[in-house]
C-alpha cells in the first residue's frame, strides 16, 4: 500500500467536497511563517511523516503567530522519524473544535466488500474507542456496485443518535469519504478526527490514506514513486528495484531491504527468494540457525533470465553480506534455467565474493543445477545448487557450512565478461538492454551453442554466423525474451562471442 | 471425487492467444482437461493448440453450449471486464490466475459473482488441479511434471501460496500420500474462495478424507478455519503450517495478503487460534509430510 501523507490525502478529501483547516504546505521554517502570516490567525504546525502518535513524537506544535510558526517549522523539519527525513509541514489554522468523530472506510476481506467505520468519539485510535465504547461505533458493508447512497450513510450516522443539521451533514461527509476512497482505490482511508467547530462546521482535521499498489497505476496524479507496501519511504536501492519491476511486465520482482548497518562477520545474508510462500518458509530457514537477512527478495511468476540477473546485482550490491541464499517453494511451475542463467551472469560479472546456495526445485531443476555447477571454475565464491528433494533447512545447513569455512580473497577479484567484440552484431532487448554477438569468434566458433539454446529461436546461421531471423523491431518488442542463453552458453560452450547488456538505473 | 475440477468439467480459456495462455492450455488439455474453447476479443476464428478461439464468452457459449468454468489469462488491467463478462455469460466458476488485479476490481467482480451466484477462486493463483483428472490455471507448469509430481489420494491440499501447491502435494507424494484436489486460494488479501470456503468443500466431499493447509500472516482466513472447526462445521482431521514466523509487522513480504496490521494477522496468534480449536500445526514445514502421515494413520485412513 502506497501510503499518503496527511496534507495529500486531505487534497482528495477537498475534490470530494470534504472541508479541511485552511492552511498549505511549507518545506522551510521561512515557508511556514509566510502561511501563518497569509492566514493571520493561531496555526498549528504538523510534520508530514508515515507515523501514528506525530502529537506524542512532537511533531505538531501549535503557535500562536508566524515567529512561532517558523520557529516551530525549524525544529521539525528535517527531524529523522522511522529513519527518514521530515521534508514539509503542514501549516493550518486552529480550530474551536466542540466534538469530534471518527470516519474510515477499509476493505473486509472476509466480507469481500468495502466497509464503512462510524464512531461519535475521536480522536483517539479507532482499536482504543472500540475497546473503551464499543456501543458508539457502527459498520455498514457497502455494495460497490450502487455505492455509499446518502440514505443509508444518514441512516447510519442516526443509529448513533445523532439528529438535524447534524445528522445531514455527517451524512454527507461519510458518502464523499467513501466516493473519494473509491476513487482513488484506497485500500484505506480514515479521518481521525472530525471536528464539528462551534460555529457549526464540520472540518477533516487529519487524514491517513493508503492507495491499493495494484492500482496506483491508474493515479498518475498522485504521484507514487514505489507503489510497495513499506512501513517507511523507500530506499535508494528499493528506488532502483522499482524502476526495473516497472520497466518489466513479465514475471515479478520484489524487494525489500531490511537491515543497513552491519559488517562483514555479522551474519548478515543476502536472501533471494522465489515465490511469495516459499520465500517466507526459506526466510524461516535461514533465520532459525541465526542469521540476519539484508533484504528480502521475490523474483517468481515466470521471470525472464534478465530479470533475475537485475535482482541478484541488486542484492549484491547492498553491502558486506557474509552469503547469498536463494531458495523458493522448491516445486516451481517456472523453467528452473532461466534464473539459473540470470544467476550465473550476476555472480560473474560482479563477482561474487561471498558463499552461495541456491535452491532450485522445480521444472528443469537438473539443467538448472548444471549450468550453476558449470560456471563454479569462473565465480570467486564457492557455489552450490540443490533442487526440490532438498528441504530449505538443508540447504540454509550448507551456507551455514560454507561460510564458517571460508575466508573471503584478499584483493576484490575483477568480474569476468566475455571478451570486447571485434566484429560486433548488435541489436537492442525490450527492457533497453544490448545483446553484442562478435561475429569474428562466432565465425571461428565450432558449437554455434547459441542457436540451439537461444529460447524463442530467433536466431539463424547467415554465411557462418549467427544473426537475427526475425526484424530487430521485432526482437525489441519482446521478440527477444532475453533469456542470456547467447552469453552464458556461449561463454562455457562456444567461443564466447555473445554478450548481453543489461543496464540497471541508477545502479 | 474432488473438488471445483474435474474430467467432466467444460473449460473456457479467457487470453487464450497471449503468451500464458497458449503454454497452459497446451499443460490443461495434456493433462487431461476439458478445454472446449477460448476467447480473445479480436481474435475470433483461429484456433490455439486446436482449440477453436472466440471473440466473446457469450458467443463460445452459445456454440459450444453450457460451460462449466472459465480461467482467466488476461492482463492485470483488463481482468475486471473479463470476469464480468463471464459472469454475465453464466459461468459459474471461474479462475483469474493474474496477479497484481486492484482490490476494487476483486471487489467489483466478487459482488457480480454473489448476484449471479458464480464463484471465482484467485486471483494471483496457480489454479486448481485435481491429480489423474484435470487441473485448471498453471499448476505444474507442464502436463508430464504434473503428471509426475502429483499422486490422487484421501487429503484434500489447499495453500495461499502457488508454489508451496505444488510443493506440498509433491512432498506428501513422496511419502506416499496423494490428495483428491490441490487449491490455490491465491496470495492477495480479498479471494474469491480462501480457505475457510475451500475447506468446507473438502469437507462435503467424500473422498477427502484429511485436509492439509498452508496459511500464511495477514487477513483472517486461518483465524476462520479455526471457528469452522470449533463449530462442528469441519469434522476432518486437519494438518497446517503458518508461513511467514520471521517477518515484521507492517511490512509486506510478496504476497499482498502476507502483511500484518497491528496486533492482526500474526503468526503466532493465528497458530494460537488454530491449536485451541484441535487443529495441527507443525512448527517446521519440513514435518508436514510424516505428521500428516501420522494424522491419517491415527485416523485410521488409507495413505494412497
Amino acid at each position: 500500500m502506497a501510503k499518503l501523507h496527511e496534507a495529500q490525502g486531505k487534497t482528495l478529501l477537498r475534490e470530494h467536497g470534504i472541508r479541511t483547516p485552511e492552511g498549505a504546505l511549507a518545506s522551510t521554517p521561512e515557508e511556514a511563517r509566510q502561511v501563518a502570516q497569509e492566514l493571520s490567525r493561531p496555526v498549528v504546525v504538523k510534520g508530514q511523516a508515515w507515523v501514528t502518535g506525530r502529537a506524542d513524537r512532537d511533531l505538531i506544535r501549535f503557535a500562536a503567530d508566524p515567529e512561532n510558526a517558523q520557529m516551530a517549522a525549524s525544529e521539525i523539519l528535517g527531524r529523522l522519524v522511522a529513519g527518514q527525513p521530515v521534508e514539509q509541514v503542514l501549516v493550518e489554522e486552529q480550530v474551536d473544535c466542540e466534538r469530534e468523530f471518527y470516519a474510515g472506510v477499509i476493505i473486509d476481506d472476509q466480507a469481500q466488500s468495502p466497509l464503512l467505520i462510524f464512531s461519535s468519539m475521536g480522536g483517539t485510535g479507532i482499536e482504543t474507542i472500540a475497546r473503551s465504547h464499543p456501543e458508539r461505533i457502527v459498520r455498514q458493508h457497502i455494495n460497490v456496485k450502487d455505492g455509499l447512497p446518502g440514505y443509508e450513510a444518514r441512516n447510519l450516522v442516526r443509529s448513533l443518535d445523532i439528529h438535524g443539521k447534524l445528522l445531514v451533514g455527517l451524512g454527507n461527509l461519510l458518502a464523499s469519504l467513501y466516493e473519494s476512497a473509491s476513487a482513488y482505490d484506497a485500500r484505506s482511508a480514515e479521518i481521525n478526527p472530525i471536528a464539528l467547530t462551534r460555529d457549526g462546521k464540520l472540518l477533516a482535521l487529519d487524514c491517513r490514506m493508503t492507495i491499493d499498489d495494484n492500482a496506483a497505476y491508474r493515479h498518475p496524479d498522485l504521484g507514487i514513486e514505489v507503489a510497495r507496501e513499506y512501513d517507511r519511504p523507500p530506499t535508494r536501492l528499493e528506488r532502483i528495484a522499482w524502476q526495473v519491476e516497472a520497466g518489466d511486465y513479465r514475471g515479478t520482482f520484489y524487494f525489500i531491504q531490511m537491515e543497513y548497518d552491519y559488517a562483514h562477520g555479522d551474519g548478515v545474508i543476502g536472501f533471494h527468494g522465489a515465490g511469495g510462500g516459499g520465500s517466507m518458509m526459506s526466510m524461516d530457514a535461514v533465520i532459525n540457525r541465526g542469521y540476519k537477512l539484508a533484504n528480502f527478495v521475490d523474483t517468481s511468476g515466470n521471470p525472464p533470465a534478465s530479470k533475475v540477473y537485475r535482482a541478484a546485482r541488486i542484492i549484491l550490491n547492498q553491502g558486506p553480506i557474509d552469503g547469498y541464499f536463494a531458495s523458493g517453494s522448491g516445486v516451481a511451475s517456472q523453467e528452473q534455467f532461466h534464473s539459473a542463467r540470470g544467476l550465473v551472469k550476476a555472480f560473474m560479472e560482479e563477482p561474487l565474493t561471498v558463499p552461495a546456495v541456491l535452491r532450485l526445485g522445480g521444472n528443469a531443476e537438473q539443467r538448472a543445477i548444471a549450468i550453476i555447477e558449470r560456471a563454479q571454475a569462473e565465480i570467486p565464491a564457492p557455489v552450490e545448487a540443490y533442487g526440490k528433494d532438498d528441504s530449505p533447512e538443508k540447504c540454509a545447513e550448507r551456507l551455514d557450512f560454507l561460510i564458517s569455512s571460508y575466508s573471503p580473497p584478499a584483493e576484490r577479484p575483477t568480474g569476468r565478461f566475455p571478451p570486447d567484440a571485434a566484429e560486433p552484431y548488435q541489436f537492442s532487448t525490450i527492457t533497453g538492454g544490448t545483446v553484442t554477438l562478435d561475429h569474428a569468434a562466432c565465425r571461428r566458433c565450432d558449437s554455434k551453442i547459441c542457436l540451439d539454446t537461444c529460447i524463442p529461436q530467433i536466431l539463424s546461421l547467415e554465411e557462418n554466423v549467427p544473426v537475427l531471423n526475425i526484424s530487430r523491431e521485432q526482437a525489441h518488442k519482446g521478440g527477444c525474451i532475453e533469456c542470456l542463453a547467447c552469453q552464458v552458453e556461449c561463454y562455457f560452450e562456444g567461443n564466447r562471442g555473445g554478450s548481453v547488456l543489461l543496464p540497471i538505473e541508477g545502479l | 471425487m474432488s473438488i471445483l475440477i474435474d474430467r467432466s468439467k467444460r473449460v473456457l480459456v479467457q487470453g487464450i492467444t497471449g503468451r500464458e495462455g497458449q503454454a497452459r492450455t497446451q499443460l490443461m488439455t495434456r493433462y487431461g482437461t476439458q478445454v472446449v474453447a477460448g476467447v480473445t476479443p479480436g481474435k475470433g476464428g483461429v484456433e490455439v493448440d486446436g482449440i477453436p478461439v472466440y471473440d466473446t464468452v457469450e458467443e463460445a457459449w452459445e456454440i459450444h453450449g453450457e460451460i462449466d468454468i472459465s480461467v482467466l489469462f488476461i492482463p492485470a488491467p483488463f481482468v475486471r471486464d473479463a470476469a464480468l463478462e463471464a459472469v454475465a455469460a453464466g459461468i459459474k466458476l471461474l479462475v483469474i490466475i493474474p496477479d497484481r488485479v486492484p482490490i476494487y476490481d476483486v471487489l467489483a467482480i466478487a459482488q457480480a459473482a454473489k448476484d449471479r451466484g458464480a464463484h471465482f477462486v484467485g486471483p494471483n493463483t496457480l489454479g486448481v488441479l485435481s491429480p489423474g483428472k484435470a487441473v485448471v490455471g498453471m499448476i505444474g507448469g507442464r502436463a508430464e511434471s504434473a503428471q509426475t509430481w502429483f499422486k490422487q489420494g484421501p487429503v484434500g491440499i489447499c495453500s495461499r501460496s502457488g508454489g508451496m501447491t505444488s510443493s506440498m502435494a509433491y512432498y506428501l507424494a513422496e511419502e506416499g500420500i496423494g490428495a483428491t484436489t490441490l487449491v490455490h486460494v491465491g496470495g492477495d488479501i480479498v479471494v474469491g474462495l480462501p480457505h475457510p470456503d475451500v475447506i468446507q468443500l473438502f469437507e462435503g466431499d467424500p473422498e477427502t478424507k484429511a485436509i492439509v493447509m498452508f496459511g500464511e500472516i495477514g487477513g483472517t482466513q486461518e483465524e476462520r478455519v479455526a471457528d469452522l472447526v470449533e463449530r462442528g462445521l469441519v469434522t476432518k482431521p486437519i494438518v497446517a503450517f503458518i508461513g511467514g514466523k520471521g517477518a515484521k509487522s507492517g511490512t509486506r513480504f510478496s504476497h499482498a495478503g502476507a502483511i500484518v496490521e497491528g496486533d492482526r494477522g500474526t503468526h503466532e496468534g493465528k497458530v494460537r487460534r488454530l491449536r485451541e480449536a484441535g487443529v495441527t500445526v507443525v512448527e517446521a514445514f519440513g514435518e508436514l509430510p510424516g505428521k500428516t502421515r501420522e494424522v491419517l494413520q491415527s485416523h485410521g485412513i488409507r495413505t494412497a
